[in-house]
């Protein structure tokens, strides 16, 4: 049995220890806002945060995560970093950063994660933070911005 | 895309309202039969056949299937659906995949319906071609070509200027007032001389009683309150930043097994057998089935079917495969380039003017292979249905042809075929596949399943890099003359590449005397008067399969020509932007967008310090027009930065001004990883790339500062989801040409040599 503390809830899972966590948020805890893009830790569409640490999911076996805390796109708002997230959830809606969307759990918990930690980035430290999410559709113009915008927001 | 004829094509039946297993309705429609809201159903101006949309299941994001129309609901048409709880739901017959047709459609219906844009919900409809065609396709429901908006402009504010119209004389009859003297303002219809006013879901009821107008009176531009409106939120915002929108990959079904499959290693390889026994082994792993495309490994999760994909062995045969490199591919090309192919383009004597000219330029440009690569990889569910039929779940682009080729491989009607559209994480032509070919393989794998058991097909990246259906590899090569003025007096222009076409459905409409269209759009006709030209085409076949890549042809046609058109100018000793200009008196919203991005991407500001450059392209795809200046610095020996992109676009009425700069922003953007990085090649037949760590795509630590100015324009609106990506690789060749004094003539663009 893996026990998995998932946006404040404890989950009892019979699964394969080796089984990466983004499937067991995925398919067994029924989370599914964070994405399968690569499976090698080359997209971030995966990301969540583990221990309040943006990680890519897709890449740590579950047996890692044990004991940890785990916030998914879906418990953001609502967790230890929800002001934060809140804000960027809304600077995403004001600038309409999404296309096709399926990139942008990742995009944004990992934009969450940055402002934890700095709250005041520069473009310079946006593009070094954000570099490990891939964006198809090419929204990085707009995802600076809402960066910026959310850092105004919480100042 | 012009007209496709596609035989065989049988009115698809409505459909029922049965199953709700993954509905997660936005609204509460009450649920009733398929049949209780019969007594709506109106024709238009599109044939009635049967129940409309709002008595059938209507597909849609975030819902995988809508909800039946509940009685007291007002269904005026196949688009539009009014709650009696105030809720417009528009039912968009484009894919949403980013480019914000799910906005841009309902956009239209609110400006004539007069609707509050808060009340205002789309939902995708169900396959059904004879009400959701795409009306530049005859009978063929799909999306692509950028001509969502296009072709659905006067559909959509038809279908709200009716529903408008029968609301206001439902008010009319229960007020025993004059229709004339009602005003519908921001979803409130109110007769200003009586004080009366009702709200949409107030009068639905009595509006469905209403005759349906025959022909509504569309509002006249200046009347528009939300199109041309600087920012309207998109509808499906809030739902991709909060992780509940439904992608393919979330669908989950009672019972539902998942599906990897084993591909061959090389085009043309196929199963000589296999062995499953360690397969069967991994725990979770239900079934092995052999299919046409390989074997596909089926268990209860992702996990599991991925662990035993791996783990099977099959013996490929591969005394049929294809075994050459991009390397010999490109030399067969060379040889072929020399000789003259289909011709596609004979104005004046081309090779009579070149001898005659006063200095000849020669160039050859060529361009890789290219993945899709969309975010999301393709994947599809299938479902049993009622009466023997099958649900078919996924983000859907092609629905005439894809439910004609899962009911032929099921052996079913294809009306029996129901298709829900969810969102799809991306697809830049991807999931428009002629051959249907991942929705192909999920059928086979539920039919060697039994038929009985939902099946979710997922594709991990290294399926999808490898699976083929790329943008083909081209060479262009080009041969110009200048008189001794420096005017331009012969364009010569030899185009060899793959058909995306040939063999397709479309082959009727698009292969024209031997030329493929798509291989020659963008060079068939330039904007520039050059008294003589002579264009041809060689299309060789190859079995590497290839398929259209956002902007098709002009991804490699717009490289060559404005690549080559910036070599003639240097020749000439002219400002690139002056050549042009002055060959462009026929062509003046090219000129205009060209002068635009000029003045406002600073061409007139004193020039860049050394190691700086700037370049400029337009072209014109998807009858939208676009130019681009690049800037660029040098770093190092061989590196370079884009810094910044100026963007000017005339894409004739814009709808939604800040979806159009975001379809720049975004083509732009994806244009620029074919331009610096992405490449797929082949060596001995084989795929060398297969995830983002070696099929490389732009991140964010390399997109410029990017600015776009729409043209304003009341001419009939055009694409926009394509024409930005074809023009950023030559502006930015252009600029680094500017910045070394070389010219570059591959893609990607590598400083080295």
């Amino acid at each position: 049995m893996i026990e998995l503390r998932v946006n404040g809830e404890t989950h009892q899972l019979d699964i394969d220890p080796q089984m990466p966590l983004l499937w067991a948020l995925r398919e067994h805890v029924g989370l599914t806002g964070t994405k399968y893009g690569c499976g090698i830790a080359q997209c971030g569409a995966c990301t969540v945060h583990l221990g309040g640490a943006a990680i890519r999911s897709c890449s740590l076996p579950v047996s890692a995560a044990v004991g940890q805390d785990i916030t998914t796109i879906e418990g953001l708002p609502d967790g230890p970093q929800g002001a934060v997230g809140q804000a960027v959830q809304q600077a995403w809606q004001d600038l309409d950063v999404v296309q096709c969307g399926f990139c942008q759990s990742g995009q944004i918990m990992q934009a969450t994660a940055l402002l934890a930690t700095n709250p005041e980035p520069d473009d310079a430290a946006i593009d070094a933070d954000m570099a490990g999410n891939i964006c198809r559709c090419a929204t990085y113009a707009r995802i600076r911005k809402a960066i910026h915008k959310a850092a105004q927001a919480l100042a | 895309m012009s007209t496709p004829k596609i035989v065989n094509l049988s009115p698809a039946a409505a459909t029922a309202a049965t199953t709700d297993t993954v509905d997660r309705g936005r609204r509460s429609f009450l649920k009733t039969s398929a049949g209780a809201a019969a007594g709506l159903t109106l024709g238009v101006w599109l044939p009635a056949r049967g129940q409309m949309a709002g008595a059938g299941r209507v597909a849609g994001p975030g819902m995988a299937g809508g909800e039946p129309a509940a009685a007291g609901d007002f269904a005026p048409n196949a688009f539009v659906r009014i709650g009696t709880d105030d809720s417009v739901t528009v039912v968009c017959k484009h894919l949403e995949m980013g480019q914000g047709t799910f906005t841009g459609l309902p956009t239209l219906v609110a400006e004539e319906l007069d609707a509050r844009w808060e009340q205002v919900q789309p939902v995708g409809a169900p396959v059904d071609n004879a009400r959701y065609n795409n009306l530049f396709w005859g009978q063929v429901q799909g999306t692509g070509g950028s001509t969502a908006i296009a072709n659905a402009y006067e559909q959509m504010r038809r279908a709200g200027a009716a529903a408008r119209g029968m609301l206001v004389g439902a008010a009319a009859e229960q007020w025993q007032v004059p229709a004339a003297e009602i005003t519908v303002v921001d979803g409130v219809v109110s007769h200003p001389k009586s004080g009366r006013s009702a709200g949409f879901g107030e009068l639905a009821e009595a509006a469905a009683a209403q005759p349906v107008p025959e022909a509504p009176t569309l509002k006249d531009p200046s009347a528009f309150k939300l199109i041309g409106k600087a920012f309207l939120p998109r509808k499906d915002s809030k739902a991709k930043c909060t992780g509940v929108a439904q992608f393919t990959q979330d669908v989950r079904l009672p019972g539902m097994l998942t599906a990897c499959v084993a591909h061959p290693p090389l085009f043309g390889a196929k199963v000589r057998g296999f062995d499953d026994s360690a397969a069967r082994a991994v725990p979770g792993v239900e079934q092995v089935v052999q299919i046409p495309s390989g074997v596909a490994v089926l268990a209860y999760d992702f996990w599991s079917a991925q662990q035993g994909r791996d783990a099977l062995t099959v013996d490929w045969d591969e005394s049929g495969a294809f075994t050459q490199g991009s390397a010999e591919i490109l030399a067969d090309y060379r040889k072929l380039a020399e000789r003259p192919g289909k011709p596609v383009t004979s104005i004046g004597d081309a090779e009579q003017a070149l001898a005659g000219a006063e200095t000849v330029i020669e160039a050859e440009y060529s361009v890789p292979f290219l993945a899709h690569a969309a975010m999301e990889t393709m994947d599809c569910v299938i479902t049993p249905d009622a009466g023997g039929g099958v649900r078919v779940i996924n983000g859907e682009q092609f629905q005439t042809i894809d439910q004609q080729a899962v009911a032929g491989v099921l052996g079913l009607e294809p009306s029996q075929v129901r298709i829900e559209m969810l969102y799809a994480g991306g697809s830049f032509g991807r999931r428009a596949n002629p051959q249907s070919d991942y929705l192909v393989e999920a059928a086979h794998i539920f039919k060697a399943a039994g038929g009985k058991t939902p099946v979710k097909l997922i594709w991990t990246r290294e399926d999808d890099t490898r699976a083929g259906f790329y943008r083909p590899l081209y060479l262009h090569r080009l041969k110009a003359g200048l008189d001794a003025s420096g005017k331009p007096v012969a364009w010569q222009h030899r185009i060899v590449g793959q058909s995306i076409i040939t063999g397709t459905a479309f082959e009727p409409a698009l292969v024209v005397d031997g030329v493929d269209q798509t291989s020659v759009e963008g060079a068939k006709e330039i904007p520039y008067a050059i008294p003589n030209q002579a264009v041809d085409l060689h299309s060789p076949q190859l079995p590497v399969t290839v398929q259209w890549w956002r902007a098709v042809g002009s991804t490699h046609t717009a490289f060559a020509v404005e690549c080559m058109l910036d070599e003639l100018a240097a020749a000439a000793g002219k400002d690139p932007v002056d050549f042009r200009v002055t060959l462009m008196g026929e062509h003046p919203r090219e000129r205009d967008v060209l002068k635009l991005a000029a003045q406002r991407g600073g061409w007139y500001d004193p020039p860049l310090p050394d190691g700086r450059g700037r370049g400029i392209a337009v072209h014109k795809s998807f009858g939208s027009y676009v130019a681009m200046v690049a800037e660029v610095t040098l770093d190092g020996d061989d590196g370079f930065s884009v810094d910044r992109v100026v963007i000017a676009v005339d894409c004739g009425t814009v709808v939604n001004p800040d979806v159009v700069v975001a379809q720049m922003e975004g083509g732009m953007g994806f244009g620029l990883s074919a331009a610096l990085m992405s490449e797929i090649t082949l060596v001995d037949g084989a795929v060398q790339q297969s995830n983002f760590d070696d099929y490389l795509v732009l991140r964010m630590d390399r997109m410029p500062a990017v600015e776009v100015h729409l043209v304003p324009s009341t001419e009939a609106p055009t694409g926009v989801g394509e024409p930005a990506t074809p023009v950023i690789a030559p502006a930015v060749a252009n600029a680094l040409a500017a910045a070394t004094g070389r010219r570059f003539h591959r893609l990607p663009l590598k400083r080295a040599a």
